[in-house]
């Protein structure tokens, strides 16, 4: 049986033999040209002179492109605001950002070349920090209200009230391959590009404009990417247009590869936001009314900075039932580079939001955070109405919550560490119980949609194509495992193929989580089609009736009485004339969102966890470990549970970096410093939690008709390293016996778990 | 002579021309063709691009884990490197560490992949009793949240060594010589006074130990180096004297290797030495180094400054006296990139004096990360304790200053005062009289100030109430 199954991830020998192909071991076309980017030196300043010759007459140099040379439209930005040039037009607007590129003969030469340009800038004043772009009140999409109930009479009418500020840092994706696009050069001006993306189609778009070509010119293909997390969704544009560009112009190959500090300098990341809360509250600490703004930096452009401040607001409630709310977003411009995707796209910082809330309120009334959650989660009808008028109706939330605290034993816990922090002078340790609920679904409608292509060869053998993309999460076997489920195959018998616009066009990113909901659907889709022709052949061939044809593992069809291989019917299905090739289409169904009005269902499903972390905390150097994290987690009916759990073990520890040492680091002129890992600190093995329980929710097949009844799990996991946040600050409040709430922003660093100790000490 | 001469995997190499800049894994990727080892930083602190040395020791060979994308090629003279692809049988079937990496679900992207599997097979074929957490602070993963990795290398490790590879032990003594191998501007010599004398002749050329900073020069600054002198052939820097007064530490003893000779007088100092890099940078890296380079930030430097080591340089061949001097650690470093060291002259050896008997000697390191990471402040202290009277104190820091430099107001503060709370308020105020840190981005000011008075504080606590429990790390 192919699902559910624990199958292993399909390049799972390749990878650890080293024989898994990335772009960057391809074997180098003959004549491959290297592409380097020259970048700004400056945060915002025009360009009074840029001169190219010096780089022109460096060894090695082919070609050198600014924008100028572009033979279609100098802008990729991916909502089509035309605010992001691929090269710098006379104005810069944030360190790191494109003026030209070179080609040459190796890429040593190319970088080098790169650094010759002669650039004059007239510096302006940039505009760096979230308070700053709130002065200058420049936004670079639309903002968006979320609204229910009359929050501010409510406000008003509260018995208590508080009101704050929260910072909420970025995060740099750190993928371990970096940025790289190869391009190879075609007839009649076609080009064919070999890009590390999640998004293959909106490459080709994207080289198509700059090229000026026709979509039906360019393919882009991709079969694996040495990690993404957001961070290939739009942000492969830039150097799979500029190796396009140079294939193109020059007729050779070109193949573009940033060093990792240009990378980490050139690219975006994850937004970090100030948030404004004021929040009204019971006695009994139910929240009377809700209203938050959420003012995010931006960068430069656009980019995905509209959906992603609108899946801010989406998950301002997390599990919690908000009476009265009012929600704002603020996407303002800032110079520095132009924020994107990153695993969560808005949702984590929305649910910090909501975290807060519940912390201020519990500190304010004595009581222990859990309590507090647990007496604000949505309900029964009257409780069960989202900030933007969807109605909860999978609510698994009490459930999860329910039985973590049980698993963990998080009562006793609470007591041991009571006394622990009662005689120990310098460490002290923090619990904290945190639940996830995150919307399924592109808020932008449209993208939830699908497609799949399925070839059945002559020997009974498959190819198996989707619009998803590989970048380690697992979808290319999740996928296999719908096929050869719906065929009864073994999975070895279905051929996964690199992701192509050639093969299945027209295909949505693969991200907000959703890969293996939409493309498992149309792959099954795909195999129903093929399915359904060939149960109609046998049916003739044999004169059976349909009912009566059957397909069964390992690799079996019963026609009637008779029972045959798979690949005899395809070879007697092939000579009796019939079809072989299906694509399959899906496209999510009840789903529709108003953006203006502020109302609909833009979620199909939520998907839900939870997490109990412990940490301990050195008073003395702010320094902290995680001691011991257990999770329950809610993946529907899993397709593949080795798949599931490593996001949610891999997810829980991105999130957890992201909200402790990762700090993005500019200085007063806005140079970005922290772009290497010697200055910018992922987790390493050591900080993974001590003790690790991760387990599955089980018998949670989701309500609603998705692949085989499973959820969604690509994002869902990472919030659930909020509860190290807050275990985090609940050892900083023991100081001062929490009577004070710590308003302890991220990343956590030492400094600030110091800062924060030293404060309530004071 | 005039060629470098190493084992690729079971297959012999001979390289009579190298450009000296080119790392090992440029030269695995664009000249073998070997891509199973990748460039995921460039500069040694991702461990994508691991892969094994294995060099003759003491009549064996030892397998190190090492960042090859920051090792320049010239300094694999009598090596073997074994990559990714040298692992799995002729037949296909999976060496027992990537078999348990397949088992676990240990990789996701992958690209990571083949780094921790030759850190895993490093520490699987020394057959050290290693802490997983330590083999593996080299490698950064950003899908599995390691997890399973750990879970592969716990089966791994559990498992005796693998045999000697007597072929390749057998090759690489074939290609041990005395002689000076010098290429393109590369120079290996293989004894003190060959060495001395090539420094000596060309003053500017650049001093090569581990390459874990002259490789960032290459990498990400793109220098090119005309002359290269590389010290790693040259026994007499590799070897530890257990003198009378102290321990003769070679120039070029690697911190792992000085780790191990450390750890009994000096547990604390060897802790901050494991806390240096990676494994990978520990095998590479130098004491001699740390020292010659004179980063401000080197985490042995206050450790040895407030142990009260003496720096051994020398200029020039032979035995006499005069092409010898000696200084304290804390001497040599006279400002900002600035060292007490005149052309043509180098790190001979450094004598780390034993402690005194009752001595408390207490190094800790505070930075963002625990494991590989550079220190925000790292306090270092030496405090002889007699009669309920502080008797003597050495107090160095790192991070702090400009130097590594010694808190004179700290020390000045605490010598002659009663071991009580008091005093050690008083000795916390003098930290703001010995040092003014600056803000930058791995800590404010502010910041390491305060946890420099902390330190202080901790090393109170831990000599007074030793049953408080006072580290997360390194207890």
């Amino acid at each position: 049986m192919s699902v559910p199954s624990p199958q292993p991830h399909d390049s799972a020998h390749k990878h650890v033999t080293g024989r898994a192909v990335f772009i960057d071991d391809m074997v180098a076309p003959a004549g491959l040209l290297h592409v380097y980017f020259g970048i700004s030196a400056q945060a915002h300043a025009r360009i009074r002179r840029l001169d190219l010759a010096p780089v022109r007459a460096a060894d090695g140099v082919v070609l050198v492109v600014a924008a100028e040379d572009i033979p279609g439209v100098n802008d990729i930005s991916p909502t089509h605001r035309h605010d992001e040039p691929v090269f710098a037009e006379g104005l810069v607007e944030y360190h790191g950002q494109p003026l030209f590129a070179v080609a040459a003969e190796t890429r040593d030469q190319a970088r080098r070349a790169a650094l010759l340009a002669g650039v004059e800038y007239d510096p302006l004043t940039p505009v760096l920090t979230v308070a700053e772009a709130v002065e200058n009140g420049v936004m670079v999409t639309e903002p968006l209200t979320l609204a229910r109930g009359d929050a501010a009479a409510a406000l008003e009418a509260s018995p208590k009230r508080i009101k704050g500020r929260m910072i909420v840092g970025g995060q740099d994706h750190f993928y371990l391959e970096g940025q790289i696009a190869l391009a190879l050069p075609g007839e009649d001006g076609a080009v064919t590009v070999i890009s590390s993306t999640q998004h293959p189609t909106e490459v080709q778009h994207m080289v198509a404009a700059t090229l000026g070509l026709k979509s039906s010119a360019v393919t882009v293909e991709v079969r694996r990417m040495g990690g993404a997390f957001g961070g290939k969704e739009t942000q492969g544009n830039l150097f799979a247009v500029a190796a396009a560009l140079v294939a193109s112009l020059t007729g050779r190959a070109a193949k573009a590869r940033p060093d990792r500090d240009d990378d980490m300098i050139i690219t975006g990341k994850r937004h970090d936001f100030q948030i404004d809360y004021d929040v009204g509250f019971d006695e009994d600490g139910i929240i009377q009314a809700v209203d938050m703004t959420y003012a995010a930096r931006c960068g430069w452009s656009a980019d995905l900075s509209g959906p992603v401040t609108d899946r801010a607001l989406f998950h301002a409630d997390n599990c919690y039932y908000f009476p009265h709310v009012h929600l704002v977003s603020a996407p303002l411009k800032t110079n520095s580079v132009s924020n994107t995707a990153f695993r969560g796209f808005g949702g984590p910082q929305g649910m910090l939001g909501a975290e807060r809330l519940i912390e201020e309120i519990a500190f304010a009334l004595g009581r222990d955070p859990l309590e507090i959650r647990k007496a604000n989660l949505y309900g029964d009808a009257g409780r069960d109405v989202t900030p933007y008028h969807q109605t909860v109706e999978d609510n698994l939330a009490p459930e999860i919550i329910a039985a973590l605290e049980v698993q963990c034993d998080y009562a006793a816990r609470r007591e041991e560490i009571r006394r622990h922090n009662a005689q120990s002078k310098v460490l002290k340790r923090g619990l904290a119980l945190t639940p996830v609920k995150f919307g399924i679904s592109f808020t932008a409608t449209a993208f939830n949609q699908a497609g799949a292509l399925i070839h059945i060869y002559r020997d009974g053998s498959i190819h198996l194509n989707h619009g998803g993309t590989e970048m380690g999460q697992g979808l290319y076997i999740k996928v296999a495992q719908v096929v050869a489920e719906e065929f009864k195959l073994p999975l070895d018998a279905v051929e996964i193929t690199a992701t192509t616009t050639a093969k299945v066009p027209n295909t949505s990113a693969t991200a907000a989580s959703s890969g293996s909901d939409l493309n498992g659907m149309a792959a099954q889709a795909a195999a129903r089609t093929l399915k359904d022709r060939l149960v109609a052949f046998a049916a003739e061939q044999w004169q059976e009736a349909p009912g009566e044809i059957e397909f069964l593992a390992p690799g079996r069809v019963r026609v009637g009485a008779r029972d045959m291989a798979f690949a005899e019917l395809i070879d007697a299905a092939y000579m009796g004339r019939v079809s072989l090739s299906s694509t399959g289409f899906y496209k999510t169904p009840k789903i529709h969102w108003d953006r203006a009005s502020g109302r609909g269902r833009p979620f199909y499903y939520f998907a839900y966890g939870a997490a109990c972390s412990e940490v301990t905390v050195d008073t003395l150097t702010g320094e902290y470990r995680v001691v011991r994290v257990d999770i329950l987690h809610d993946v529907g009916a899993s397709l593949n549970t080795a798949i599931d759990i490593g996001q949610i073990e891999g997810g829980f520890v991105q999130g957890m970096g992201w909200l402790t040492t990762e700090e993005l680091i500019w200085d007063d002129a806005g140079h970005f410093l922290s772009h290497a890992p010697s200055t910018y600190k992922i987790p390493a093995c050591g900080d993974r939690p001590r003790e690790f329980n991760v387990a599955i929710l089980e018998n949670a097949r989701n309500r609603e008709d998705t692949i085989y009844g499973s959820k969604a799990v690509g994002e869902p996991p990472l919030m659930l390293a909020m509860s190290v946040l807050h275990a985090l600050s609940d050892a900083v409040a023991s100081v001062a016996d929490h009577k004070i709430c710590p308003r302890l922003d991220t990343p956590a660093t030492p400094e600030r778990v110091l800062m924060a100790i030293d404060k309530l000490k004071a | 002579m005039s060629a470098i001469r190493f084992l690729l995997g079971s297959e012999p190499r001979v390289l009579a021309d190298i450009d000296p800049c080119m790392t090992l894994l440029d030269y695995l990727r664009l000249e073998e063709g070997l891509t199973g080892t990748k460039e995921g930083c460039n500069e040694g602190d991702c461990g994508a691009c691991t892969v094994v040395r294995a060099r003759l020791c003491d009549g064996a060979l030892r397998y190190e884990a090492i960042n090859s994308c920051i090792l320049l090629i010239g300094a694999l003279h009598g090596c073997q490197i074994i990559t990714v692809e040298h692992l799995a049988g002729s037949d296909g079937a999976l060496h027992p560490v990537q078999q348990a990496l397949v088992d676990f679900h240990g990789s996701q992207c992958g690209f990571c992949t083949p780094g921790f599997v030759m850190s895993i097979y490093a520490a699987s074929r020394q057959g050290c009793a290693a802490n997983i957490d330590d083999t593996l602070a080299g490698n950064l993963c950003r899908c599995t949240g390691y997890a399973p990795i750990v879970r592969a290398a716990e089966r791994v490790l559990s498992n005796p060594p693998e045999g000697p590879d007597v072929a390749a032990l057998e090759i690489l003594q074939s290609y041990a010589h005395d002689e000076t191998v010098s290429l393109g501007g590369f120079h290996a010599p293989a004894t003190l006074d060959d060495l001395a004398t090539l420094i000596e002749a060309h003053p500017d050329a650049v001093i090569l130990a581990g390459a874990t900073d002259v490789g960032l020069w290459v990498t990400k600054q793109m220098r090119r180096l005309a002359t290269v002198i590389y010290v790693g052939r040259v026994a007499e820097l590799a070897r530890i004297h257990q003198g009378p007064d102290g321990m003769e530490i070679g120039a070029g003893v690697s911190y792992g290797d000085a780790m191990a000779a450390i750890a009994a007088p000096y547990p604390d100092f060897a802790e901050i030495i494991r806390r240096i890099g990676s494994v990978q940078i520990r095998n590479l890296g130098t004491i001699g180094g740390n020292v010659a380079n004179g980063s401000p930030i080197g985490d042995a430097l206050p450790c040895l400054i407030a142990a009260g080591a003496t720096l051994h340089l020398r200029r020039g061949p032979g035995q006499h006296e005069s092409a010898r001097r000696s200084l304290a650690v804390e001497d040599f470093f006279i400002d900002y990139g600035k060292q007490d060291l005149a052309p043509g002259e180098f790190v001979e050896s450094i004598t780390l004096p034993y402690p005194e008997d009752g001595a408390w000697f207490r190094a800790y390191k505070v930075s963002k990360r625990f494991d590989q990471d550079i220190s925000a402040v790292l306090g270092a202290f030496n405090l002889v304790h007699e009669n309920g009277v502080i008797a003597r104190a050495r107090i160095a820091f790192g991070g702090m200053a400009a130097i590594p430099k010694r808190a004179t107001a700290v020390e000045a503060a605490l010598i002659g005062a009663p071991w009580s709370e008091a005093t050690v308020a008083r000795a916390m105020a003098a930290m703001s009289e010995d040092f003014a840190p600056i803000d930058d981005l791995r800590a404010s000011a502010a910041y390491r100030l305060r946890v420099a008075k902390n330190l202080l504080m901790r090393l109170y606590i831990e000599t007074t109430e030793p049953a408080q429990e006072t580290r997360l790390v390194g207890a």
